[in-house]
């Protein structure tokens, strides 16, 4: 068994087949995610609000997701046509799943289990994040609708907003770890979990930080991602559903799959950058590096699943900021915190490579 | 926060788009999320600014008024209750009120009591759906289901002694319909602790949330010479500094018994009015208390009313404190069975007409949080 697992994963005669398993498996990781975490949501939601939730469609509800897939793809997707621009308002919702999609190439979920290791990791991460804006842009403008264009206005003054400090973070740990390729930047923070980068940066004076640089991460996918308290693209009480308000069917459908993969997305950024990836940080991996790879897998997915449970936390707790305090947040608070932080680590790293 | 006046944030909202006399029309509402009902605004905007608000009231009209002239005022009674929804039992009181004060009919004591203490349960049950509704508006989703479920305890307290949970038509011209019960009287006791509880908490996790206290300070000030200007009443004009309250300054019913104060605070903002009203229902609950402590007994109702009443002709109007302000009745009457002509007061309607005046200039997600603080019943503004 292992040895027609190591054929097919390693022998570079076969490449397409690792590229293939790989590509169904990623997707269907996004897919089971997308729909499974609106489940997590409406049950967490429930959870804080003291109700039971969906309970009707299968034990716990649930089958749920899969029912309300159905519909959605059985539904009419109606389109504003003679005013709208048809073509735009179709190809939106494909833009903003294809790049999310995209973002799984490089992720490392175990120490074998990379899609593609690619030096430039984290870059294509962001490079494929930022099409974001231009999608979400794309449905408001293209339905034209009042609601949606204000929704888009917003979208895209937020995101460049937000933008900013996240790649400051970014570019903090790149300094800190050296390298841009997930699996190596998961590889430096083996052992114990106070090797992990949200604790080595404050003893090993790389960066004494590095709580804030996540926490200004995560500040910023919260707002990458339009969630609450940041939701002021979709806004709901304000703008009806912001850029998807025209939206029926399967494309609201996309839009929907598409937020949950960006957080899952963002959250595994998160978990590699600053929560050790796949290390256990509180036992050795063992030997066998399929097993390990598969403790790893799920180690990896303890800590994706908690911060995503945070992320939605904050949703149903929080109210929505108004906007011109989101972007004082961002210009005045998260980008000189962020900035500090860079020149600190940068100085410090000069300063410990003196000595 | 932005702190620009009037015209600053036009010119500077039209600075943004690149000309001067760039605008466009938004119809928020009818159905929208935020307008809760079927209230519609009409706003010219400047970019995210509003230039200018017109709402356009009417959808929800039911003649209210017209149908008192075409019944006897035992008939009429239970559309009163259906003017604001949340308030039936005030406004079931302003009626049953303005008929006694008409007809010189008796109330017995424990009557008065009894009517006290639902309308001060209803007061509290009204302002929790307004509070948990208004921070829905401002994106968290989670309080108006806390509100709800403290809602509920009141329903089902008001259900045990009126047989209806949201229209109550409990008043009657004399007393009240059913006398309580002492599962009503343990319930309401024991509810009183509960629900000081519940404030606690709510003020530690919502009044203290330092988004919505931005969300709120600052924003929507009405001025003490606008809200007269206006004839706002209600929580409205009690935060912007003016110690108005029905209760207090034309003390109907027994209200004069007891002890309570009128919240006040005089920032004139969204938030002042939002602590108003979180205050207010610590006060009902001192009023439930006392009055339960120092409940009479003898009979509910005045048996002595005549089964059809004939007004004497004359010009009579009694008022009483809603929910959401001052609720007067007018009733003119020529001697029939059947009055001549009656005018309702409402609050809601006096409140809304500040909305256009204090909305200009605005941002839009600002607007809505000032359209929560005024906190709005539809059918209470078209009648």
């Amino acid at each position: 068994m292992s040895a027609i697992i190591d054929f097919l994963f390693t022998d570079p005669a076969w490449p397409w087949v690792r590229m293939i398993l790989f590509l169904v498996g990623a997707a269907s990781f996004a897919g089971a995610n997308a729909a499974y975490l609106v489940w997590c949501e409406r049950k967490v939601a429930a959870y804080v609000q003291r109700r039971p939730g969906p309970m009707e469609v299968g034990p716990q509800g649930l089958i749920q997701p899969i029912a309300d897939a159905v519909k959605l793809l059985c539904k009419q997707m109606l389109s504003p046509i003679p005013q709208a621009d048809g073509i735009l308002f179709r190809i939106a919702p494909v833009a903003m799943v294809m790049p999310a999609l995209m973002c799984f190439v490089v992720v490392p979920f175990g120490d074998l289990l990379i899609p593609a290791r690619i030096d430039l990791g984290l870059l294509v991460i962001f490079a494929f994040g930022a099409f974001n804006v231009m999608s979400l842009m794309l449905a408001g403008w293209s339905s034209n609708n009042k609601y949606a264009t204000i929704s888009s206005a917003r979208v895209v003054s937020q995101n460049v907003a937000y933008e900013i400090p996240m790649l400051l973070t970014v570019v903090t740990m790149i300094m800190v770890t050296g390298t841009t390729d997930l699996g190596t930047i998961v590889a430096q923070q083996s052992g114990g979990f106070w090797h992990w980068n949200i604790l080595s940066g404050i003893w090993t004076l790389a960066n004494p930080l590095v709580p804030f640089t996540f926490l200004i991460y995560f500040i910023c996918m919260l707002a990458e991602t339009n969630r609450a308290p940041f939701d002021l693209a979709e806004a709901e009480s304000e703008l009806v559903a912001g850029s998807f308000t025209e939206y029926s069917s399967m494309g609201f459908g996309l839009f929907f799959m598409a937020e949950y993969i960006n957080i899952v997305v963002g959250c595994s950024v998160a978990t590699v950058l600053f929560l050790g990836g796949w290390h256990p940080g509180f036992f050795p991996l063992p030997a066998n590096p399929w097993l390990a790879s598969l403790i790893g897998f799920g180690c990896f997915c303890a800590k994706l699943y908690t911060l995503i449970f945070f992320v939605m936390m904050a949703r149903w707790t929080y109210p929505r900021t108004q906007f011109y305090g989101l972007l004082n947040l961002s210009w005045k608070i998260l980008i000189p915190v962020a900035l500090v932080t860079l020149l600190l680590s940068g100085v410090l790293m000069k300063l410990t490579n003196l000595f | 926060m932005l702190q620009l006046n009037k015209d600053e944030a036009i010119a500077h909202a039209a600075h943004c788009v690149g000309g001067p006399n760039e605008t466009f029309v938004l119809n928020l509402g009818p159905q929208h999320p935020s307008t809760h009902g079927v209230l519609r605004v009409k706003l010219t905007m400047d970019g995210e600014f509003i230039r200018h608000a017109e709402p356009v009231c009417g959808y929800m009209h039911r003649m209210h008024e017209k149908m008192g002239e075409n019944r006897n005022c035992a008939q009429f009674l239970p559309n009163t209750g259906r003017i604001d929804y949340l308030s039936a039992m005030q406004y079931t009181h302003g009626w049953v009120g303005a008929v006694e004060r008409a007809c010189k009919i008796e109330v017995p004591l424990r009557a008065e009591y009894i009517r006290v203490v639902t309308s001060e349960l209803n007061r509290i049950a009204s302002h929790l759906v307004g509070w948990g509704a208004w921070v829905m508006d401002l994106g968290g989703l989670t309080p108006i289901l806390y509100a709800f479920e403290d809602r509920e305890k009141i329903l089902d307290l008001l259900e045990g002694v009126s047989g209806a949970r949201l229209t109550f038509c409990y008043y009657r011209i004399g007393g009240v319909c059913a006398d309580i019960d002492d599962a009503f009287i343990q319930g309401a006791k024991a509810f009183v602790p509960y629900m000081r509880e519940r404030l606690k908490m709510y003020k530690d996790l919502v009044t203290d949330n330092v988004i919505l206290r931005k969300r709120l300070e600052g924003i929507g000030i009405i001025s003490q010479d606008m809200c007269r200007r206006y004839g706002a009443c209600g929580p409205v004009i009690r935060g912007s500094g003016i110690a108005n309250d029905t209760r207090k300054t034309e003390p109907y019913s027994v209200y004069k018994d007891f002890d309570f104060e009128i919240p006040v605070y005089d920032t004139c903002d969204s938030m002042a009015r939002y602590l108003v009203r979180m205050d207010e229902m610590e006060q009902s609950l001192r009023i439930i208390e006392q009055s339960l402590a120092k409940l009479p007994e003898g009979p509910f109702i005045n048996p002595k009313v005549p089964r059809l009443l004939k007004v004497p002709a004359g010009n009579y109007s009694y008022a009483t404190e809603a929910g959401r302000g001052r609720f007067m009745v007018r009733l003119v009457a020529d001697g029939s069975d059947k009055p001549y002509r009656v005018k309702l007061r409402t609050p809601c309607l006096s409140n809304m007409s500040l909305f256009a005046e204090a909305a200009e200039g605005m941002m839009i997600a600002d607007a809505i949080a000032f359209m929560g603080s005024l906190d709005l019943v539809i059918p209470d503004i078209d009648r």
